[in-house]
C-alpha cells in the first residue's frame, strides 16, 4: 500500500499515542518488577476479579439509567422548535465546561450527611446513608455521562423523518407502536454509540467512586490508579484484562446493531 | 336530507387554518362523493396539502368541522381514521423490506398471519410488484417505491386514500404510466381518492372532479370538462390548459367588445359596460381568410407540436395564441374566426382600473417641495408635490406604477403575489399588502405565491386632497 504524504503526521501520532503505550503495556503485563517474562501480575491481578466485576456492574446500571433517562429526553428534543433544540443541547453542554471534579465535589456537598438532602429528608423522618455507597456512585456517574447519551441519541432522531412517525400513525399505530415499531428501531445506531460512550468510560473511571463511594475499593479505575504507583507491571495486567473485555463488548454491542439493521 | 349525506364521504365546514400569523385556508367548504376520484388543483402555497393534512388528522383547523360518513371527526388522531395517505416523499420505512413496509399496518391491526401473507401478495400484483417481497426499500427506483407506499396504504382498505403529489419525483413517461395505473386501480379497489397536485395535466387525465385551490380558498369545483370549458374566472382558466385570456367589456347580454371589435357569445347577466376577462382557448379559433374575419392578425411565430401547430399571432399589440392543424407562415395575414360557443365571459378576479388609497402628510417641506406619507407602517417620501402636514390625500396609481423594486428596497415590502396572468400585451398581476390589493401592469413574469418589495411611480399618480368625509 502507498502511503499518501498528508496521512504521514497521522500515522506517527498514532504511532506515538497508540501503538507504542499498548505495546509498553502488554510488555508490563508479562513481566515482573526485574523485567523477566512472567505471568505474576496477571496471577495478581485476578485477586481484584470482585472488583471489576463490580465496576463493570455498576458501569452497567449507569449506562441503563443513563439510556432510560436520555431516550425519551432526546424523542421530545428532536420534535421541538429549531431554536429551542438549539437552546436545550446548550443547557446540556454547559455543566461539561466545568471542572470533572467540581462536578463530584458538588455531590458530596449535596449528598453528605447534614448536607441539604440528608436534612430535607431527615426533616421527612426519612435517616439514611447516602453517600459512601454503590448508590452514591452511579449518582455521580449517570450526572457525569448523561450528555454523551443525550447526544448521539438526539443527533439520530433529530435525523428521523417526521414524515415516517405521521405515516404510522397513519397505518394505525398509536404514540407507544410508533416508537416500538419506527423510533427505536431506526434510533439503534444512536443507542450504540451513546452505550459505548457511556459504559467504556463509566467502567473504567476513577476519583468518582473515591469521593462518593466512601474508602471501600469501588471500581476497577481506582485501584489501578492506586496500585499503579508501587506496582506497574499488576497495574497494567488489569489494564490491559478491561481493555479485553470493553473490546469484548463492542463486539457483542455492533453485533447486536448489525442485526437489528438487517431485522425484518 | 340524510340520504344526500350519505353520498358524501368526506365534509369540510367552514375550515379555517393559520399558521404564524399567515392564513392558510380561508374558510373552505368541500364535499367529496363516495368512490369518486377528486384531484386537489392548485399553485405551491394555495394550501391544498393543508386540506389534505387536515382530513388524514395531521392537523386540525382553527375553527370549522370535518365530517367522515357522516360524523364529525375533528379530534380524532390519524390512526383512528378510516383514512391512508401516500406522501409527498413516499415516506416507507427504512428498516423494513418490501413485505413488512406494506404489512405495518395489518400487523398493527392483529390481522392473522396467512391473512396478511394473502392481502399483501394481492397488493403487491395490484401495483406490479410481484416477487419484490424480500428487496429493501431503499434499493427500489422512484416508481417503485412510489407503488409500495400505495400499496402500504390500500392495503389498510381505507374508506379514502389520500395522496400528496406522489408522482412529483418521477420522470415524465413514468409519471404517465403512474396515472393511468392509479386511475385503474383506483376503480379496481373502489376506494374514494383525494389526490392533490400542482399539475393540470394529471388532473384532467385521472380525475372525476377537480377542486381548482388558489389562495387559501377554492375557486371552482367540477368535472375536467366543466373547469376546461367553463372556468370562472381568468385564474382557473390561466392554469387549467393554455388560453387566450383578455381583458374585454360587456356591452350587453350576447355582446362583448375584445380588442375594438365586438363580437357575439352566449353569456348573459354581466350587466352593461361591464370589465370583463374574456378567455378563448387556442384550439378554439378557426384561421381564415382575413377578409371573412373581423379579428385580423399577423403570424410571427409557428412550432410543430405533433398534432397541431402552434402559432403566435399578433392582433394589433395583442398576442395570441392558435392551436391548428393547417399551418400558416410566419409574416402571413390571417383572419380568426371565433364561433360565440367558445367566448367564455368571467368576471374579472378584482374589478379596479386603478389603485386608490387614502393617506394621511406626515411631514412635508415647502423649499424641497416634497411630503412624506405613512402606508401600512412604512413612511413614503413622495418628490415634485407640497401640501400642509395633516393634510389628507386620495391617491391614485395606475396598474402601469407599480413594479416590483428591483433592488429589493421597496416602498411598501414584503406584498403578496396572488395572481399573474398574461393579457396578450402584458402580465396583470395581483398583489395583496396587510390592508389592500393592488393591481399592477409588468412586461416581467413574476412567481405566484411569493413576496416582494412593491414600488409606486409617482409621477403617473393623481393625487388629491380629500376631507376625511370623503373617504370611501
Amino acid at each position: 500500500m502507498r502511503l499518501k504524504r498528508p496521512t504521514i503526521p497521522y500515522i506517527i501520532w498514532m504511532a506515538v499515542f497508540t501503538v507504542i503505550p499498548i505495546v509498553l503495556i502488554l510488555l508490563y503485563s508479562f513481566t515482573d518488577r526485574s523485567g523477566n517474562f512472567s505471568f505474576e501480575p496477571f496471577i495478581k491481578a485476578v485477586g481484584y476479579t470482585n472488583v471489576f466485576l463490580n465496576s463493570l456492574w455498576i458501569a452497567f446500571i449507569s449506562t441503563v439509567i443513563c439510556l432510560a433517562l436520555s431516550y425519551p429526553l432526546a424523542y421530545f428534543m428532536s420534535r421541538l422548535k429549531r431554536s429551542t433544540q438549539n437552546l436545550i443541547t446548550m443547557l446540556i453542554m454547559i455543566p461539561m465546561w466545568m471542572n470533572f471534579l467540581l462536578r463530584i465535589y458538588a455531590w458530596v456537598t449535596l449528598l453528605q450527611n447534614n448536607g441539604p438532602i440528608d436534612t430535607m429528608l431527615s426533616l421527612l423522618g426519612i435517616h439514611t446513608q447516602l453517600i459512601g455507597n454503590q448508590g452514591a456512585v452511579i449518582v455521580g456517574m449517570v450526572y457525569e455521562y448523561l450528555p454523551f447519551m443525550v447526544l448521539p441519541l438526539y443527533t439520530v432522531m433529530s435525523k428521523i423523518d417526521y414524515q415516517l412517525i405521521e405515516a404510522s400513525g397513519d397505518l394505525g399505530a398509536n404514540m407507544f407502536v410508533t416508537m416500538r415499531k419506527v423510533v427505536v428501531p431506526l434510533s439503534v445506531p444512536g443507542i450504540i454509540s451513546g452505550v459505548t460512550m457511556v459504559f467504556v468510560p463509566s467502567a473504567s473511571t476513577f476519583l468518582v467512586a473515591q469521593y462518593l463511594g466512601g474508602t471501600k475499593d469501588i471500581m476497577i479505575g481506582d485501584v489501578i490508579d492506586k496500585i499503579f504507583w508501587s506496582d506497574q507491571n499488576t497495574g497494567s495486567a488489569i489494564a490491559l484484562i478491561l481493555m479485553v473485555a470493553i473490546l469484548f463488548f463492542l463486539i457483542i454491542l455492533n453485533f447486536f446493531g448489525d442485526e437489528e439493521a438487517i431485522a425484518t | 336530507m340524510k340520504q344526500a349525506k350519505n353520498d358524501m364521504i368526506v365534509s369540510l365546514k367552514d375550515i379555517y387554518v393559520e399558521f404564524d400569523g399567515e392564513m392558510i385556508l380561508n374558510h373552505i367548504n368541500l364535499d367529496i362523493k363516495d368512490k369518486e376520484f377528486v384531484t386537489i388543483l392548485g399553485p405551491s402555497g394555495c394550501g391544498k396539502t393543508t386540506t389534505l393534512r387536515i382530513i388524514g388528522g395531521f392537523l386540525e383547523p382553527e375553527c370549522g368541522e370535518v365530517f367522515f360518513k357522516g360524523e364529525k371527526i375533528n379530534g380524532v388522531p390519524p390512526h383512528k381514521r378510516n383514512v391512508n395517505t401516500v406522501f409527498q416523499k413516499y415516506s416507507l420505512f427504512p428498516h423494513l423490506n418490501v413485505f413488512d413496509n406494506i404489512a405495518f399496518g395489518l400487523k398493527i391491526k392483529k390481522t392473522p398471519k396467512d391473512e396478511i401473507k394473502k392481502r399483501v401478495k394481492e397488493m403487491l400484483s395490484i401495483v406490479d410488484l410481484k416477487g419484490y417481497e424480500k428487496r429493501s426499500v431503499s434499493k427500489l427506483s422512484g416508481g417503485q417505491q412510489q407503488r409500495v407506499a400505495i400499496a402500504r396504504a390500500l392495503v389498510c382498505d381505507p374508506a379514502v386514500l389520500l395522496l400528496d403529489e406522489p408522482l412529483g419525483a418521477l420522470d415524465l413517461k413514468l409519471r404517465k404510466n403512474m396515472q393511468d395505473e392509479l386511475k385503474l386501480i383506483q376503480q379496481k379497489t373502489d376506494t374514494t381518492f383525494i389526490y392533490v397536485t400542482h399539475d393540470q395535466e394529471e388532473a384532467l387525465t385521472m380525475s372525476d372532479t377537480i377542486v381548482v385551490m388558489n389562495n387559501g380558498s377554492i375557486e371552482q369545483i367540477g368535472s375536467p370538462a366543466d373547469i376546461y370549458n367553463e372556468p370562472v374566472n381568468a385564474f382557473v382558466a390561466d392554469f387549467i390548459g393554455d388560453a387566450n385570456i383578455l381583458n374585454a367589456t360587456m356591452l350587453g347580454d350576447c355582446r362583448v367588445k375584445l380588442l375594438g371589435v365586438e363580437l357575439e357569445c352566449v353569456d348573459k347577466g354581466f350587466g352593461v359596460n361591464t370589465p370583463v376577462d374574456v378567455v378563448i382557448r387556442p384550439e378554439d379559433i378557426e384561421v381564415v381568410p382575413p377578409e371573412q374575419a373581423k379579428l385580423v392578425g399577423e403570424v410571427v411565430d409557428v412550432v410543430f407540436k405533433g398534432v397541431h401547430y402552434e402559432m403566435t399571432v399578433m392582433v394589433g399589440k395583442c398576442e395570441w395564441i392558435i392551436h391548428s392543424t393547417e399551418m400558416s407562415p410566419v409574416g402571413s395575414k390571417i383572419g380568426m374566426k371565433i364561433i360565440p360557443f367558445n367566448i367564455q365571459i368571467m368576471n374579472k378576479l378584482f374589478l379596479a382600473e386603478e389603485n386608490t388609497f387614502f393617506a394621511e402628510v406626515v411631514s412635508s417641506s415647502e423649499s424641497e417641495n416634497y411630503i412624506e406619507i405613512t402606508l401600512e407602517d412604512s413612511t413614503i417620501r413622495i418628490d415634485g408635490v407640497y401640501y400642509e402636514e395633516g393634510a389628507r390625500l386620495m391617491i391614485q396609481l395606475p396598474p402601469k406604477a407599480l413594479s416590483i423594486a428591483g433592488d429589493g428596497v421597496g416602498d411598501l415590502n414584503d406584498v403578496y403575489i396572488e395572481s399573474v396572468i398574461f393579457k396578450g400585451e402584458h402580465n396583470e398581476i395581483i398583489l395583496e399588502s396587510d390592508k389592500q390589493k393592488w393591481l399592477m401592469q409588468s412586461d416581467v413574469d413574476e412567481q405566484v405565491a411569493t413576496y416582494v418589495p412593491l414600488k409606486f411611480d409617482f409621477n403617473q399618480a393623481v393625487i388629491k386632497p380629500v376631507e376625511a368625509k370623503d373617504e370611501t
